[in-house]
């Protein structure tokens, strides 16, 4: 389709429209409810323009291109047409810019100077618009501001995938609401906040902190989960404000998750460790960082020499920097220790040592759109990946038949083609039922080992739909990667992978679950589970709180209460740490050093601090080098970051190379789940790690609500436990005490118990054997 | 919330649709939700939203947009009074008019008695028998001169 | 009486009596005959077409657009589910057509959407029955069971193996559901808000299939055209101007009601069968079309004859056939005011111009209809309108800006004079008179 704008030609494919064949040109057309990831709505009528032999001007946003056309955006027919409409857009707009929250990033603003009138011959009383309560992230104080582009309206039916907000009423009265005084919940609820055009949808957090043109936009990655979405930091007087996302349509699109918007606040919380400390006589006390560097640098090495190399164990949280998981596990082992590990959720690692390769996602993200047929296997999707279910619940409404293997039936918010829900116990029979559907379905003889397995009619659909068509993936999550059998779904997938030519990967946990086996931070002796059940001497803790972020906080916390030293590597001093720590080192967050994530598929990423540190505080990289320094360690004598970055992964590598999930040797064996009560934790998204944590309006959410014990109707009856009461709960020599609810989400036989907060850290495993009595 | 009877009403106006298509009976559910309690609470409409299977506030935008839903308890009558043009140039408005003195009360207010509100309603397709007035939505008064109002107000106690 | 009079009628013969619509009466007068001719005869889909085409009926619904061309938009052999939907959600003020058609003659209108239905290969219809008129509702579904069970609807029709169900949805007070994209919208369960075109119904339309909706007028004149032949129903009214239609009238005459009469009578004679002019007084302006219409002075008026063409000569248009009828005691800025409340309470909110534009123009109206009018204040309704007009997604816009442009164009002087001397040209107590309301209606 050839077109003409303006006297500039450009083709487009059929189906385009005016706008499509515009950005293609690079020509403006000015628009308020145009958005190139939403629906067309043909609201706003700003973008009128005039085409030839139309009598009327037509919207740009709307109108197809047809064979020849040609359009004017400069007409005066076009431009009376854009005024009109400005000025009707304006004359119930407060006219306020300057105490307007919005101010100068507003694009009504923005417009009203190349197309508002000087005087509003509007001379009736303004509509008056009351605000809304919608919880703590979104301010919806000025809803007087709404120029009805159902912008937000949109973004949760189409992009969030649930319809939370939406217009009430009619005529000049419509408006923009909640359902009567309920919040908006949705974990990717901010990005309304940068859809809105103009100030009706604020941040909460930021109202009034600062006004946009006082700001820096920074550069940096996210580091939460393991898509490494993009972000714009905007900074004020050395402290970050904001956090938006930054374009980048092969990762985040043109997303961010709440958790990566709203964390920052966690960066300014005033319990930021700010000043080495070390115990003294019980109580940790300030310290200068050259005593406390040599304090650690004798520690270790007294526990070394006395005791041996293993006697000393290093974890590390898989939000750390390339950098520093490299440093850290070259710390390690040369004060010969192979007991190094960045994954402490998880349990089974018998897959170490046999991998081929570095495991990663297994294609990149930007061919899930391209995908015919998905399953994922053991996530709780929208708060584990909130981007990455995002791109998936595009696709299912699309073409792609997504299925889910889940521990908890949280609902998605995808048209799923299949979904099984089993006990964390069962889900490598539940995966298994699905390889020999697909062998059966192929006419293959049944893998060995599953002649007992029984495909049900769900994993049948799924074989099928994964058997089908071009393009297929299956994924496993962050429960089928913390899961006790963790190795034999790894092998399953595979199986799987063979038989039906999908492609077979981890969605990964963290912004650096690939980074850190890049980096080495695996263990060649004891791993994260391993080095607390046979308690050490010593630990050396980067970025992890182990009472949140293990597998099993139980036996972590005893084991680190009873060693000789733990030196922890941290940006915060709160919480159980201070009981169990020896050394607290002020380590940067991500903001304030440069690093590198590498997400899921294998993308590097790297990026620059984008605020000076807080008060003494470090970056993590050049803390463990001087610690290598001073324990006269070799290779410990980079300048730059960049300088270590260059020793894992060649200068200039976007993607990584050696990307391989094959396994070697790995013999599958099904066991039959145990009839005792087993507990699924979830890992709840805003207790994830230690930024979301500590970020106050997040903790105000309805997804931080303090965790419960959920089972279904029938497990709360046979364990004679009542919906609402309070309920004991145990695991090993730890308990718990939470409310029992109903939910019919959990499996059979199974209790859901949150990991990773306060309240459950005093539990075991998270998804092991666990008792239920009336409190 | 909603009785079994109004349940079964709202299945046989899902029936009318295809079966992807529930949603289609939000504005017969919502009338017989209103029917049955008199107007429409939150709990009415999430109630309905829940029963096919849309979200709350879709439910809430359609119950806001359409007139004939009250959002609000209303008294045991509404009185609708067509004032659109028509009807306006053969007493529609006289008829609002005499109707408020009548019963003491301006448009959208109720009677301390809670027996009758009143309300100014746009064209209900009926201009040739003006003056027209709607009873609670349901029943249409034509040719409504003062004495067939006296007559009405009698009869509505 | 069903309807109050009639030239040559054919909607409107036989109607008398309790039963008139009920199945059996309408069998008695020849109903269904159509239907069960195509479907024994298996016409040909293009030729029931063509016969609609050859009679140019022209859509009842206000737009005039021809509806056998219109059918012949439909993707007759497009697989999947296709749709007839027929608009009896009739709101515009002045028009109370359709309601009588369902209440005297629902089966006409059954059978017209059947023959569509066939013609366009649809499977399923709904009809879309305006909420204020609940009665009418009730009965078109007894009417709807009627036909169920008589075999009229269902599947494979009187054993033609061809299948059609029908089935009726109630509005609840929203007059832009009368547009027919956002009545597809109310019929999918939301908000009434008009969808932009293209895509059109005929490829996009009810659940995103292919959808054919006509008016409730439009498709119970079918059954006749096929029984009488295209051509002879084109020469029951004029060129280009096919058939009899139903005209309400309603305002200040004798006998307000429906008429019906062939296209091309002069409004004269529709005025006399309407009784004449109220107290014979004097007729001042009329509304030919509904509301949305632009308002038209008594002479030209008397010199129009009643089909879209002539209307259309004489600055109007004949829209839904709702004539409003005005006389000397009529008070302009009041009536306008009146109809500028209605598009600013009727406007969906959906786009900027109609949302916030109706609004504006309402309270501008309003103010020099209460005294406070401003000398500029009819230039700014007219830049207004004009800022209106042809920028909305539907027609409401344009159907707001008309009136206010007409009323001016023809009575400035009653609007300079408002604005004057912050009152009427027209005394309040004359108006009241002419309302009729306090002296018993004649
Ligand atoms: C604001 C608005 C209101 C309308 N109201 C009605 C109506 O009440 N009844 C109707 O048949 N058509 C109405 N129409 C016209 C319909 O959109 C549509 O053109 C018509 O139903 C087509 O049927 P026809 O071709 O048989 O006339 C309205 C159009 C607009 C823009
Ligand atoms: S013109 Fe009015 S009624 Fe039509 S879509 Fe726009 S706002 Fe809605
Ligand atoms: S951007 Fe085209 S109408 Fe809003």
């Amino acid at each position: 389709m050839e077109i003409e704008i303006d006297g500039k030609v450009a083709n487009v494919p059929d189906g385009s429209t005016i706008m499509d064949a515009a950005t293609r040109l690079g020509a403006y057309i000015p628009h308020f409810c145009y958005h190139k990831k939403l629906s067309i709505a043909a609201n706003c009528r700003m973008c009128l323009v005039q085409v030839e032999k139309a009598p009327k001007p037509l919207p740009a946003c709307a109108t197809p291109v047809t064979n020849g056309m040609k359009v004017f955006t400069h007409s005066e027919l076009a431009v009376n047409a854009q005024k009109g409409v400005m000025e009707f857009l304006l004359i119930n707009h407060p006219l306020d810019c300057p105490i307007c929250d919005q101010g100068g990033e507003c694009q009504l603003q923005d417009l009203a100077v190349g197309y508002g009138g000087s005087a509003s011959r509007f001379q009736e009383d303004k509509r008056v618009v009351f605000h809304k309560d919608v919880g703590p992230l979104i301010s919806m104080q000025e809803m007087a501001r709404c120029i009805h582009c159902t912008r937000c309206v949109r973004f949760g039916q189409e992009i969030a995938g649930v319809m939370e907000l939406g217009m009430a009423s009619r005529n000049m009265h419509s408006e923009i609401t909640t359902f009567v005084g309920r919040s908006v919940d949705s974990e990717l609820s901010g990005n309304m906040i940068d859809l809105c055009p103009v100030g009706a949808l604020t941040s909460k957090p930021f109202r009034y902190s600062a006004r946009s043109w006082e700001l820096s936009r920074r550069k940096s990655i996210s580091p939460h989960d393991s898509i490494g979405a993009n972000l714009a930091i905007q900074v004020k007087n050395n402290v970050v404000m904001r956090v938006l996302p930054r374009d980048n349509e092969d990762v985040n699109e043109c997303w961010i998750s709440d958790k990566e918007r709203f964390s920052y606040e966690a960066l300014n919380s005033p319990t930021r460790l700010s000043k080495p400390m070390i115990r003294v006589d019980g109580a940790l006390r300030e310290v200068d960082w050259k005593v406390a560097l040599d304090y650690v640098a004798h520690g270790l090495k007294d526990v070394v020499s006395n005791s041996g190399g293993e006697s000393l164990a290093a974890l590390a949280s898989p939000q750390a920097t390339l950098e520093e998981l490299y440093l850290l596990q070259k710390l390690t082992r040369g004060l010969g220790s192979g007991s190094v590990d960045f994954r402490p959720r998880r349990r089974d690692f018998s897959t170490d040592g046999k991998l081929a390769g570095l495991p990663w996602l297994g294609l990149k993200l930007s061919e899930i759109k391209d995908l015919d047929a998905v399953l994922v296997v053991g996530s709780f999707l929208r708060k584990d990946h909130p981007l990455f279910a995002q791109r998936l619940r595009q696709l299912a409404k699309k073409w792609g038949k997504v299925s889910l293997l889940s521990v908890g039936g949280d609902d998605p918010l995808i048209k799923l083609h299949a979904q099984v829900t089993v006990s964390p116990a069962e889900l490598p029979l539940a995966l298994a039922a699905v390889v020999k559907a697909a062998a059966q379905l192929k006419g293959e003889a049944v893998p060995a080992g599953l002649a007992s397995v029984e495909p049900c009619a769900a994993s049948e659909a799924i074989a099928r739909s994964l058997l089908d068509g071009e393009k297929r993936a299956v994924f496993l999550g962050n429960a089928a990667e913390q899961n006790p059998q963790a190795s034999q779904l790894h092998a399953l997938a595979l199986e799987l992978s063979r038989l039906t030519g999908a492609s077979c990967g981890f969605i990964g946990e963290a912004a650096n679950s690939v980074g850190g086996y890049v980096a080495k931070a695996v263990p060649t002796a004891l791993n994260a589970y391993e080095m607390f059940a046979q308690p050490r001497q010593a630990y050396v803790l980067l970025g992890v709180e182990p009472d949140l972020d293990c597998h099993n906080p139980q036996q972590a916390v005893a084991a680190l209460k009873d060693a000789a030293l733990v030196v922890m590597l941290t940006s915060f001093n709160d919480g159980a740490m201070l009981d169990y720590a020896d050394v607290l080192l002020p380590i940067t967050p991500f903001t304030e050093t440069s690093g590198t994530f590498v997400n899921a598929e294998g993308r590097v990423q790297s990026f620059n601090g984008v605020v000076r540190p807080l008060g003494d505080a470090r970056p993590g990289w050049k803390v463990l080098r001087v610690l290598g320094n001073l324990l006269a360690l070799p290779g410990f004598d980079q300048d730059t970051s960049e300088q270590v970055r260059d020793e894992i992964i060649p200068a200039g590598q976007a993607l990584l190379s050696g990307l391989d999930n094959s396994l070697s040797g790995l013999p599958w064996s099904l066991t039959a789940a145990s009839g005792s009560l087993q507990r699924v934790a979830d890992v709840p998204i805003y207790f994830a790690d230690p930024l979301a944590r500590r970020a106050p309006a997040l903790q105000k959410t309805h997804a931080a609500a303090a965790p419960t014990a959920r089972m279904s109707a029938q497990t709360l009856a046979t364990l004679g436990l009542t919906d609402g009461l309070p309920v004991r709960l145990r695991q090993g020599s730890g308990e718990a005490v939470l409310t029992a609810r109903a939910d019919e989400t959990v499996p059979a036989r199974c209790v859901r118990v949150a990991a990773a907060h306060p309240s459950t850290a005093a539990l075991g495993e998270m998804f092991g054997a666990i008792d239920v009595e009336r409190a | 919330m909603l009785t079994s009877e109004s349940l079964k009403r709202i299945d046989r106006e899902i029936a009318k649709y295809p079966a992807e298509q529930k949603q289609s009976a939000v504005m017969a559910a919502l009338a017989i939700a209103q029917e049955q309690q008199g107007w429409l609470s939150t709990e009415a409409i999430e109630c309905v939203a829940n029963y096919l299977g849309m979200a709350p506030i879709a439910a809430y935008e359609v119950a806001t947009f359409y007139n004939m839903y009250d959002l609000k308890p209303v008294g045991k009558y509404k009185v609708s009074v067509c004032t659109n043009l028509p009807c306006m140039l053969t007493g529609g408005v006289d008829a609002g008019e005499y109707l408020k003195k009548k019963l003491g009360i301006g448009y959208n207010q109720t009677t301390s008695d809670g027996l009758i509100t009143l309300k100014e309603s746009e064209c209900m397709g009926a201009c040739g028998d003006a003056p027209v007035m709607i009873i609670n939505n349901r029943r249409m008064c034509s040719w409504m001169n003062p004495e067939e109002i006296d007559k009405l107000l009698a009869e509505l106690k | 009486m069903a309807i109050l009079g009639a030239l040559n009628p054919m909607l409107s013969v036989g109607l008398d009596g309790d039963n008139a619509w009920r199945l059996a009466d309408y069998v008695k007068r020849g109903g269904y005959q159509a239907l069960r001719r195509i479907l024994e005869e298996k016409l040909a889909q293009g030729d029931v077409i063509n016969e609609v085409k050859k009679s140019v009926l022209r859509g009842r619904g206000g737009a005039g657009f021809p509806t056998g061309l219109k059918w012949s938009f439909m993707p007759r052999s497009f697989p999947g589910d296709k749709y007839v939907v027929c608009n009896s959600d009739e709101g515009e003020p002045g028009t109370f057509k359709d309601r009588d058609i369902l209440r005297y003659n629902p089966h006409s209108v059954i059978e017209g959407m059947a023959i569509a239905a066939y013609a366009m290969g649809a499977g399923r219809g709904y009809n879309y029955i305006h909420g204020e008129v609940w009665e009418i509702y009730e009965r078109f579904e007894e009417a709807l069971d009627e036909a169920r069970v008589a075999g009229f609807l269902g599947n494979n029709l009187l054993g033609s193996g061809f299948n059609f169900d029908l089935f009726a949805h109630h509005g609840y007070g929203a007059y832009i559901c009368g547009e027919e994209t956002a009545l597809l919208e109310s019929i999918e369960g939301k908000k009434g808000q008009p969808r932009f075109k293209p895509p059109f119904p005929a490829s996009f339309g009810l659940y995103g299939k292919p959808t054919t909706i006509n008016n409730t007028e439009t498709f119970a004149s079918i059954p006749y055209i096929i029984n009488l032949g295209g051509e002879t129903y084109l020469e029951a009214g004029k060129a280009n101007n096919g058939g009899t239609k139903l005209f309400s009238v309603s305002g200040h005459v004798n006998r307000p009601g429906n008429y019906e009469i062939p296209l091309g009578t002069p409004f004269a004679t529709l005025l006399e069968m309407a009784g004449g002019m109220r107290g014979g007084r004097k007729l001042k302006a009329c509304i030919p079309g509904g509301s949305s219409a632009p308002v038209v002075p008594a002479a030209t008026m008397m010199d129009c004859t009643m089909d879209y063409d002539s209307i259309s000569k004489g600055g109007s248009m004949l829209g839904s056939g709702a004539v409003i009828v005005m006389d000397e005691t009529t008070c302009m800025v009041r009536a306008l005011e009146r109809l500028s409340f209605f598009y600013y309470e009727e406007s969906c909110g959906q786009c900027t111009p109609c949302r916030e534009g109706t609004s504006w123009l309402y309270k501008v109206v309003h103010r020099i209809e209460s005294g406070k009018g401003r000398p500029d204040d009819l230039d700014l309704l007219a830049s207004v309108t004009t800022n209106i007009m042809g920028r909305t997604i539907c027609a409401l816009g344009d159907a707001a800006s008309m009136p206010v442009q007409s009323f001016i164009k023809h009575y400035r002087d009653e609007f300079a004079y408002h604005i004057e001397h912050k009152k009427c040209l027209v005394p309040v107590e004359v108006q009241r008179a002419g309302s009729g309301f306090f002296t018993a209606t004649v």
